[in-house]
C-alpha cells in the first residue's frame, strides 16, 4: 500500500499506509491523523480537509475542479498549493507523498 | 393545499393526509412539533415531494440527507438569487444580502466579512466569551424558576453579536429585536404575525438601517477594527455599500440573524434535549470531555434553521423526479438531519455519537455557514462553565415554540438550577 505522510502544523509527522482508491481525507480519518475535520464526509462541500501539497507532487495529485477552487477560496490560509484532501484519490504513484496541514480547518 | 385542523386546532396526523396533499410549509406544524412525523413519512414514501399548492405557492421538498447535499453543492443549477426562504421576497422591499446571491458577487462580499470570524479573531474572542458566560451564569438565581431563553440564550448570543459588530453595549437588545423582526415575515416563513406584520417589519428594519448608517459613518477610512461594520466600511470591495442602503441593510440582516437565532436556539435546545434524555446528561456529568462532540450533536438535533430554499435555473432530475426551470426547491435540513440511512440512530440524541460533525445544520457548499466556529465555541464554553457550577439545569415546564417553518425557535423555557453537590 502507498505510504503517505501527514505533517501537522506543529510539526508532528504521521506516516500511514493508505489503500489505493481511498482519498487522502479518508486516509487521514481512518488512521486517526488529527487536524482533518471532514465535516461533509468527502463531498467537496465544507473545506474542512484542507491540506498543502508540495509543488513537486502536484503533477501526480491532479487538478482542482471548479468546485474545489471555490471552496478553497473560502478556506483560511489557502495558498496556491492548497487542496482538499477528499478530492485526491490515492494511487500507486503517490507512494511517499508528503502533505502538510494548516493551523486550523476553518 | 390547506388541511382542516382538529378540534384542538392542531393539524392532522401526517398519515391521515393523502400523500399528494402533504404541505410541510405550515408554520403551525413546527410549533406543535408535528413536522417530524410529516418528514418521516416523506422520507419513507416520497423523499423528493411536490406540493402543488401552498400559501407560498408550489414547491419541492427535499427531505433526504444525500439529496440535500446534492442540491446544496450544485449552486450552478440551484440558485440562491433573491431569496433563500420558502416564501418569495416582496419585490418592493428585498434588501440584497450575500446569502441570497449567486457567484461572483456572493464570493466577493462573503470574503470581506469572513475575517471577523477567522481563527486569529476567534482566539481573541474566546477569553471574552468565557468572561461573559461566567458573568451571565453567576448572575442567575439558583433554586428559583426563571426563563432560560431570556436570561441565558438571548443574553449570551446578543452580547457576542454586539462584540462582533462592536455595537453600543447598552443598546444590544436591539440586535435581538431586529433579528426577530427579520425572520418574522408571515409571507416568507409562515410566522403568525404576532411579532410584526409586513408593514411594521419594514418600518422596524428601516430604523435598523438608520442606526447602522450612523455606526458606519463613524468607522470609515482609517478605522482599524475587525468588527463586521469596520470590515465592510473599509474594504475596497464594499466601501461603497453605504451608497446602496438596502444592500447594506440586507447584509446586516444576514449577519444579525446568522449570529442570533441559530446559537440562541441551540443553547435552549441543548438544555431541553439533555432533560429529555437523562442518560445523556449522566454521560456528560461523568465525562465533560465529551462537550465538543456534544455541541455538534446539539446543533444537529436542534437544526436551528429548518430549511434553505433554492430556485432551479434549468430543468433537472433529482432522485427520479423532474424539476423544472423556475421551480422552488426547499432543502429541509431539519429532515435530512434525521435521515436514518446516513445518520445511525438519527432519531436519538447521543452526545458521544461517532462523526457528530457530519450534519446538515450549517449547510454545505458555497453558502455554508460562515460563523459556524463562533457558534460552536459559544456552546462549548457555555457548557464547560455550566458543568463547573450546576448539577442540573432542570426544565420545569413545557417550552414555548415559535410558529415558523424557518427558525426552529424556543421562545420561553422555565428552568431551575441545582448547584453542584458539595
Amino acid at each position: 500500500m502507498p505510504s503517505v505522510t501527514y505533517i501537522e502544523n506543529n510539526g508532528s509527522e504521521h506516516k500511514v499506509e493508505v489503500a489505493v482508491g481511498l482519498s487522502l481525507m479518508e486516509g487521514a480519518v481512518n488512521n486517526l491523523v488529527p487536524g482533518i475535520d471532514a465535516d461533509c464526509g468527502g463531498a467537496c462541500a465544507c473545506a474542512t480537509c484542507h491540506i498543502y501539497v508540495d509543488p513537486e507532487w502536484q503533477s501526480k495529485t491532479g487538478n482542482k475542479t471548479d468546485m474545489e477552487v471555490t471552496m478553497l477560496d473560502f478556506a483560511e490560509a489557502a495558498e496556491e498549493t492548497s487542496r482538499l484532501a477528499c478530492q485526491i484519490k490515492v494511487t500507486e504513484d503517490l507512494d511517499g507523498l508528503v502533505v502538510r496541514l494548516p493551523i486550523a480547518q476553518f | 393545499m390547506s388541511v382542516a385542523y382538529d378540534e384542538n386546532n392542531r393539524p392532522p396526523s401526517a398519515y391521515d393526509v393523502p400523500l399528494e396533499d402533504i404541505d410541510v410549509s405550515d408554520g403551525l406544524l413546527f410549533q406543535t412539533q408535528q413536522h417530524f412525523e410529516y418528514f418521516e413519512r416523506l422520507r419513507k414514501e416520497d423523499p423528493v415531494h411536490y406540493c402543488k399548492d401552498s400559501e407560498f405557492g408550489p414547491y419541492w421538498s427535499i427531505t433526504k440527507f444525500n439529496d440535500i447535499v446534492a442540491v446544496d453543492t450544485n449552486h450552478k443549477v440551484f440558485s440562491s438569487d433573491k431569496t433563500i426562504v420558502i416564501g418569495d421576497a416582496d419585490p418592493d422591499f428585498n434588501p440584497p444580502m450575500f446569502i441570497a446571491m449567486d457567484q461572483p458577487k456572493h464570493d466577493v462580499q462573503r470574503k470581506v466579512v469572513t475575517p471577523a470570524v477567522a481563527p486569529v479573531n476567534l482566539a481573541k474572542l474566546e477569553a471574552h466569551i468565557r468572561e461573559n458566560v461566567c458573568e451571565i451564569l453567576d448572575s442567575l438565581p439558583v433554586g428559583e424558576s426563571f426563563d432560560w431563553v431570556d436570561r441565558v440564550s438571548i443574553e449570551l448570543t446578543t452580547r457576542m453579536l454586539a462584540v462582533l459588530f462592536d455595537f453600543p453595549w447598552e443598546d444590544r437588545r436591539k440586535l435581538t429585536w431586529w433579528s426577530d423582526v427579520t425572520t418574522s415575515s408571515p409571507d416568507q416563513t409562515g410566522a403568525d404575525g404576532s411579532i410584526v406584520n409586513e408593514e411594521e417589519r419594514k418600518k422596524e428594519l428601516m430604523e435598523c438601517l438608520e442606526y447602522f448608517m450612523n455606526l458606519w459613518s463613524s468607522r470609515g477610512e482609517n478605522y482599524e477594527g475587525t468588527d463586521f461594520i469596520s470590515l465592510l466600511a473599509t474594504n475596497p470591495d464594499t466601501m461603497e455599500m453605504s451608497n446602496d442602503p438596502l444592500e447594506f441593510l440586507g447584509n446586516l440582516m444576514l449577519l444579525i440573524v446568522g449570529g442570533n437565532d441559530t446559537t440562541r436556539n441551540s443553547i435552549s435546545g441543548g438544555v431541553l434535549a439533555l432533560n429529555q434524555n437523562p442518560a445523556e446528561y449522566d454521560k456528560l456529568r461523568a465525562n465533560p470531555e465529551v462537550i465538543p462532540n456534544m455541541v455538534s450533536e446539539i446543533i444537529r438535533w436542534v437544526t436551528p434553521l429548518g430549511h434553505m430554499r433554492r430556485t432551479a435555473l434549468e430543468d433537472t432530475e433529482l432522485n427520479g423526479k423532474q424539476i423544472k426551470k423556475g421551480d422552488r426547491v426547499v432543502m429541509w435540513y431539519i429532515s435530512g438531519n434525521r435521515d436514518e440511512e446516513v445518520i445511525e440512530n438519527a432519531n436519538q440524541f447521543i452526545i458521544d455519537r461517532d462523526k457528530a460533525r457530519h450534519h446538515l445544520s450549517f449547510g454545505f457548499g458555497i453558502h455554508r455557514c460562515m460563523g459556524n466556529r463562533v457558534g460552536e465555541m459559544q456552546l462549548r464554553i457555555l457548557w464547560e462553565e455550566i458543568m463547573k457550577r450546576f448539577e442540573k439545569v432542570e426544565v420545569i415546564g413545557e417550552p414555548g415554540r415559535l410558529r415558523s417553518n424557518f427558525v426552529m425557535g424556543i421562545t420561553e423555557m422555565m428552568v431551575k438550577l441545582h448547584p453542584l453537590k458539595a
